[in-house]
């Protein structure tokens, strides 16, 4: 096969698989500067997470999902997105039991029979990100970055691999990883969401617990869920600005 | 993994900055101390401390060159560490360090010590042969003048350096205070004490180590100790203690007292894990006994010879408790999960990047960087002939 007739293939190919705009998108896509296609432009989101508490069942499959699609190392201590557990007395509040067995990526074992009658439930955590990250602040190079439609990013060409931001972070979200020396951390799918996707998370949660939201979408479902729920985040006293907001959110969370 | 009690965040499984990060402020703080301790002499004319000025320098010299090779060695990419000077991020207290630290290497330390040896270098240019001249001309780059008027300029211009240089000196190790004490995730870390607590201690340190030295290339040479000398650099380190102690307490009783989310989980973390390294090493052995003996000898009639000892043994003591004090900053702000709800260890490996054997070799390095300082450029005046106009 010539190289001519070879091209003319691919070339229709792409038409016949692709729609006309996503293939000049796809174009930019593969140049890694998604944000210039002309089917997602930055200015127009905002990106944030909504996660409803009660929902939660602790079946790991985000932490599956997340790992799976972003090639994450299996090991706990590479968790971009992980499930916590507490088992809280309420004669006791100051004293939760929490555990995150393997991040979570097995979902939870039976905690077996408990004295009293406890309250239990299921925290999935991300990264939060925050407007005014701490991690941003702080890293020498600029490696870690905000992007304009409001998601925290790690140039990994750039890292130097300092961990000021991992020491940075309130909610140890991030990670060094041991094959390229550089940190990690959820980076909301971004590569799924600049195509019109959800995250690997959200895709795979079963009960709807952990949405993707953009605040500068009108008919996104967030403004219905900041409305009408009583709603936290993580820490505030942190004051980081963080965009990860939580239904049903207990005091014993930290 | 083991090693954890609670409940401890995933990714908290791996402990960040080790054994080579608690070297970094130890070693900027001996050369803000050291530092400080030649200004003594210049800029507060304390003329009693005058045969440790350029050993003071020379010091802070050595250990100023190997103070970024920890960090250097702890980057998981350290060939892209320049980016930091090209590309820096302006926001990054670790970006500004870097600044830093190169005004005072350059601009203030290396200027200082050029212009304070200048007639020197140009008499040993003039004196010596083979290599050595090379490297002495090099060094005056060029210069021979030694005229009146240019010996009057090296000193007004090394008078001038010192004086910014007690306050670079303070930037230089205040802003390594910032950068742990900036870190608002973690309780351990953030205060605003930290600055002044890391700048006191490091004075501390670097006295020190300066005597410490004078007693050793003193006793190497076979000369007397001044004692005029080690008695005013004893008092020193024995007021500047006072003062990092009292700041130390005065942080740790405004934690006690405000008891905050953290305080259960800190508290629980000093009694336990720290005990040794904190409440035994740094504020017993490193900090008390020292005060105790130099104390004691401000208050009693004590022999010359037995002064000295008791100085020394202070010295040493206080090296280790200010190590120690590095060491409980870096590694017990890493030893409790941020949740506060678990515990984390340190294990400390021999024979690897970030080992213990590395870290070794780091803290021989500068004392053989300034052995050779001392061998090209002698801080000890007194052999040396008359400078000819």
């Amino acid at each position: 096969m010539n190289k001519d007739r070879r091209a003319f293939i691919v070339q229709v190919g792409k038409i016949l698989v692709l729609t006309g705009p996503a293939a000049a998108a796809w174009a930019y896509i593969r140049e890694d500067r998604p944000q210039d296609a002309p089917s997602y432009r930055v200015t127009d989101h905002w990106w944030a997470f909504a996660i409803d508490i009660d929902k939660c069942i602790g079946c790991g499959n985000c932490v599956r999902g997340c790992k799976a699609e972003n090639d994450v190392l299996l090991e706990p201590q590479t968790s971009r997105t992980w499930v916590e557990r507490y088992i809280v007395d309420p004669a006791d509040l100051d004293h939760p039991r929490v555990d995150s067995p393997n991040a979570a990526y097995d979902g939870f074992p039976d905690p077996g029979p408990q004295e009293r009658p406890v309250k239990t439930f299921y925290v999935p955590k991300l990264c939060n990100h925050c407007a005014n990250s701490p991690c941003v602040q702080v890293c020498p190079v600029g490696a870690t970055f905000d992007s304009p439609d409001g998601v925290v990013l790690v140039d990994g060409t750039y890292c130097l691999g300092c961990r000021y931001c991992i020491q940075a972070c309130p909610y140890g979200c991030r990670y060094i990883d041991p094959r390229t020396h550089v940190v990690d951390k959820c980076s909301l799918c971004y590569h799924r969401i600049t195509k019109g996707m959800t995250t690997a998370c959200c895709e795979v949660c079963p009960t709807g617990a952990r949405a993707l939201a953009d605040l500068k979408n009108p008919q996104d479902p967030i403004h219905e869920f900041l409305r009408l729920n009583k709603v936290a985040v993580l820490k505030p006293q942190m004051a980081t600005g963080s965009k990860t907001w939580y239904k049903g959110l207990d005091g014993a969370v930290r | 993994m083991q090693g954890f009690e609670g409940f401890i965040y995933p990714n908290e499984l791996e402990l960040q900055w080790g054994v080579l990060i608690v070297l970094y402020p130890f070693i900027t703080g001996l050369v803000a101390g050291a530092f400080i301790l030649a200004s003594l002499e210049r800029v507060f004319n304390v003329e009693a401390v005058k045969p440790t000025y350029r050993l003071a320098l020379l010091t802070a010299l050595a250990f100023l060159v190997v103070a970024p090779l920890p960090l250097q060695l702890h980057l998981g990419h350290p060939q892209r560490s320049l980016e930091m000077y090209l590309t820096p991020h302006t926001t990054s207290a670790m970006a500004m360090f870097g600044f830093v630290y190169l005004w005072y290497l350059m601009a203030v330390l290396v200027l200082e010590i050029w212009f304070d040896y200048r007639s020197d270098i140009v008499l040993a240019w003039q004196r010596s042969t083979g290599l050595k001249r090379i490297v002495y001309a090099l060094m005056a780059l060029g210069s021979r003048n030694l005229s009146e008027a240019a010996l009057r300029i090296d000193d007004r211009i090394g008078r001038f350096l010192t004086v910014i240089g007690v306050p670079s000196a303070f930037l230089l190790h205040g802003y390594v205070g910032f950068i742990f004490g900036s870190v608002k995730a973690n309780p351990w870390w953030s205060t605003p004490m930290m600055p002044i607590v890391f700048l006191f201690s490091a004075i501390v340190s670097g006295i020190a180590l300066v005597t410490l030295l004078y007693f050793v290339i003193s006793w190497y040479r076979k000369k007397q100790v001044d004692q005029e000398c080690a008695d005013t650099m004893a008092r020193y380190l024995l007021y500047a203690f006072l003062i990092d102690f009292s700041l130390e307490m005065l942080d740790l009783i405004q934690r006690i007292y405000e008891a905050d989310e953290s305080f259960k989980t800190l508290d629980f973390m000093v009694q336990t894990r720290l005990y040794m390294p904190h409440i035994i090493v740094q504020l017993l052995i490193g900090t008390i006994v020292p005060i105790a003996l130099l104390g004691i000898v401000q208050l009693f009639r004590i022999r010359p010879a037995v002064r000295r000892l008791i100085y020394v043994v202070s010295c040493g003591l206080t090296l280790i408790g200010i190590f120690a004090m590095r060491w409980n900053v870096v590694i017990g702000g890493q030893l409790f999960s941020k949740s506060f709800l678990g515990y984390t260890t340190y294990k400390l490996e021999f024979a690897t990047r970030e080992g213990l054997l590395i870290a070794i070799v780091l803290l021989v390095l500068p004392f053989l960087i300034l052995a050779g300082l001392a061998y090209l450029l002698p801080p000890w005046q007194e052999e040396q002939e008359p400078v000819q106009g």
